[in-house]
């Protein structure tokens, strides 16, 4: 008997038993699906965390005041360039930020944070200038009022105007907009578009006065400075802010790829928990067929008798049983990868789901395989019977 | 002469063990040559099916030694018995055995395709099996759509499809009026003067009277075995 007629008696199985077929496809396409779309989505979301924080930049490092009073000042953070003392430091910007009302042609927009800072910052944050230019270190020098603002203010503000060159009002003073900020990704609770950057002297000038710094961020030489570069600050600020040892620091400092760590972590526990909750409903979803699978193991066991007792070798009526399982298998299994394809394209509980190609095998390799060996072993077992013994079978 | 088509000698089934074993066949020795009609008799669970499982080699005896068309079945391997279960023999059931949800040309041509027939040459020839058996209107039916009698008749049909040199069939009129009845054996009886080997299993006497040879088996023994003028 050839091949082909072997597989055309597989089909004719299949659909004479549509309800079977149809059930055990389910079950096979929704442990499949459930599989890869839950660890999708972990995986989702720990890349959203990860691009959050490389959006910080990964080679700085954020110097914030905790104590009372004006710990961080403009000579300390000046003090921090020193290449005696800090040779690993490539730039350093003081940062001041409040919120602030815009205001352009009688429309008002809020933003959070207002930034006052100096042109190196704009390389060490890792916000580039999508359209026009960034101030210049002349520019914070004179405290000319002159301001980038992010993409959200844009829209809000100049809604189909080029905002370039136009005056915005910004607490009482009027500011020039001088570029737009490409747009950052951001997948926070926080709108990253929405801001707005200034030069240092006019902002400290027009909204924060001339109290403390609210953080400086120190730009490491490379990213694997980083480290060094956190001891080098931490010993200028000591000696700077006289902090002896055993003393509590008045500043705390941050490292993006610290950050980034403890976040990924988290987010691996996250992905690690939805693949352990995936694989219990892939291993339901095996159960369900194996149930299938096993209630109509008498009437195929007495099919089997019949078709032995009609003169089919064992290793035909075995291909047979085989090819259905695996069609079976195979088919529900890429339709749950369809399923979860498709299930991707959309945004689960807020995270955008990217798939592993890893787990796409894991989940086929595992369905294929809980449908060869559940359809297969039954099979195999009656075909081995005396046909009078399969046909006898209850 | 030639050599027997079925050779069976000192046939035993016991079937359990300890007390509760049941002793089916108790030594059956029987020899059928080529083209003979024989017809087995017997009160029911005097051991007929048993001794026509073995007979078709879906089962095996307990002791005792079988040999079919001159060959030890005991010796045969699986692909072997599956050839000669599908080439040399026709087996009706007593219970049918058709595959359910299936149509009845697709259960009749079943062995067709196990003997490796050609899809358009197994097809007319299933229907034709089915024609001889008067069922050729009902080709598309499935089993559960099928009376009793009809039932009965596709099973015989899917035993005469490979045109077998032995039948073997288990009550093969158990459910079917005179007519149907009168039918299935006017096909036997030509297939017997073809020259083929058919053992039939048989509850009523006017069927038993059509063959050349009735054996009685009585508790798993063979208690007559008489020639006879063959009543047409
Ligand atoms: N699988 C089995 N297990 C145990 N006992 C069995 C089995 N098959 C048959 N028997 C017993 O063997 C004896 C002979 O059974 P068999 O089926 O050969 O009878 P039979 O002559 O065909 O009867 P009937 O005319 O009712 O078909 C019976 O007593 C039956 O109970
Ligand atoms: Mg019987």
């Amino acid at each position: 008997m050839s091949v082909g007629e072997v597989v055309r008696f597989a089909l004719r199985g299949l659909s004479a038993n549509k309800l079977r077929s149809a059930l055990t496809m389910l079950g096979i396409l929704i442990g499949v699906a459930a599989v890869i779309l839950l660890v999708a989505v972990g995986n989702g979301s720990a890349q959203a965390v990860a691009s959050r924080i490389e959006a910080l930049g990964t080679n700085t490092v954020t110097v914030l005041g905790t104590g009372r009073g004006a710990t961080l000042t403009l000579p300390i953070a000046s003090a921090l360039s020193d290449p005696v003392l800090a040779p690993d430091v490539a730039s350093v910007s003081p940062v001041v930020s409040a919120s602030a009302t815009l205001t352009y042609d009688g429309t008002d927009h809020d933003v959070n944070s207002f930034v006052g800072t100096t042109p190196g910052w704009f390389t060490a944050s890792n916000t580039p200038v999508g359209q026009g230019a960034a101030f210049t270190a002349d520019d914070e020098a004179q405290g000319r009022r002159v301001v980038v603002i992010g993409q959200t203010v844009a829209e809000e503000l100049f809604p189909g105007v080029d905002p370039i060159d136009q005056q915005v009002t910004v607490g009482g003073a009027l500011f020039t907009v001088i570029g737009v900020l490409a747009a950052k990704s951001s997948t926070g609770f926080q709108d990253s578009n929405d801001t707005a950057v200034a030069p240092l002297t006019a902002v400290r000038q027009v909204l924060t006065g001339y109290g403390a710094l609210n953080s400086i961020l120190v730009e490491a030489a490379s990213p694997g400075r980083v480290s060094a570069v956190q001891s080098q600050v931490a010993s200028i600020l000591d000696q700077r802010l006289g902090v002896t040892a055993g003393d509590t620091a008045p500043y705390r400092i941050q490292n993006a790829s610290q950050l980034l760590e403890t976040q990924t972590e988290t987010a691996d526990t996250f992905t690690a928990l939805l693949g352990a909750v995936a694989a219990i409903s892939l291993l339901v979803g095996g159960i369900g067929i194996t149930n299938i699978m096993l209630v109509t193991v008498t009437e195929r066991t007495r099919e089997i008798g019949i078709r032995k007792a009609l003169g089919a070798p064992r290793r035909t009526v075995l291909t047979q049983f085989l090819i259905e399982a695996t069609l079976l298998s195979v088919i529900g299994g890429a339709l749950g990868v369809l399923a979860a394809l498709i299930g991707s394209r959309f945004e689960i509980v807020g995270v955008r789901p990217v798939i592993v190609p890893s787990s796409v095998a894991l989940a086929l390799g595992v369905s294929i395989a809980i449908g060869l060996f559940f359809g297969g072993l039954p099979a195999a077992r009656a075909a081995r019977l005396r046909p009078i013994d399969a046909l006898r079978y209850e | 002469m030639s050599r027997p088509v079925l050779d069976v000698r000192d046939l035993t089934k016991t079937y359990g063990d300890g007390p509760t074993a049941v002793h089916a066949l108790r030594g059956v020795t029987l020899t059928v040559p080529r083209g003979e009609y024989l017809a087995i008799m017997g009160s029911s669970g005097s051991g007929k099916s048993t001794l026509m499982n073995i007979l078709g080699a879906l089962d095996v005896p307990t002791t005792g030694s079988y040999r079919l068309d001159g060959v030890d079945v005991s010796r045969l391997v699986d692909r072997q018995l599956a050839l000669a279960r599908n080439r040399l023999i026709g087996f009706v059931f007593q219970a049918f055995n058709l595959i359910p949800r299936t149509t009845a040309l697709a259960n009749v041509e079943l062995p067709l395709a196990y003997a490796g027939i050609k899809a358009k040459v197994r097809r007319r020839r299933a229907l034709d099996a089915l024609d001889l058996v008067g069922l050729a209107d009902r080709a598309r039916h499935e089993p559960n759509q099928l009376s009793g009698g009809q039932q009965q008749r596709v099973a015989v049909a899917r035993a005469l499809v490979t045109e077998p040199a032995l039948l073997l069939a288990d009550e093969p009129t158990g459910n079917l009026d005179t007519r149907s009845t009168e039918d299935i054996l006017d096909v036997f009886d030509q297939l017997s003067a073809d020259g083929r080997t058919i053992v039939l299993i048989t509850h009523e006497k006017e069927v038993g009277d059509r063959a050349g040879r009735l054996i009685r088996l009585v508790d798993g023994q063979v208690v007559t075995d008489v020639r006879q003028q063959a009543h047409r």
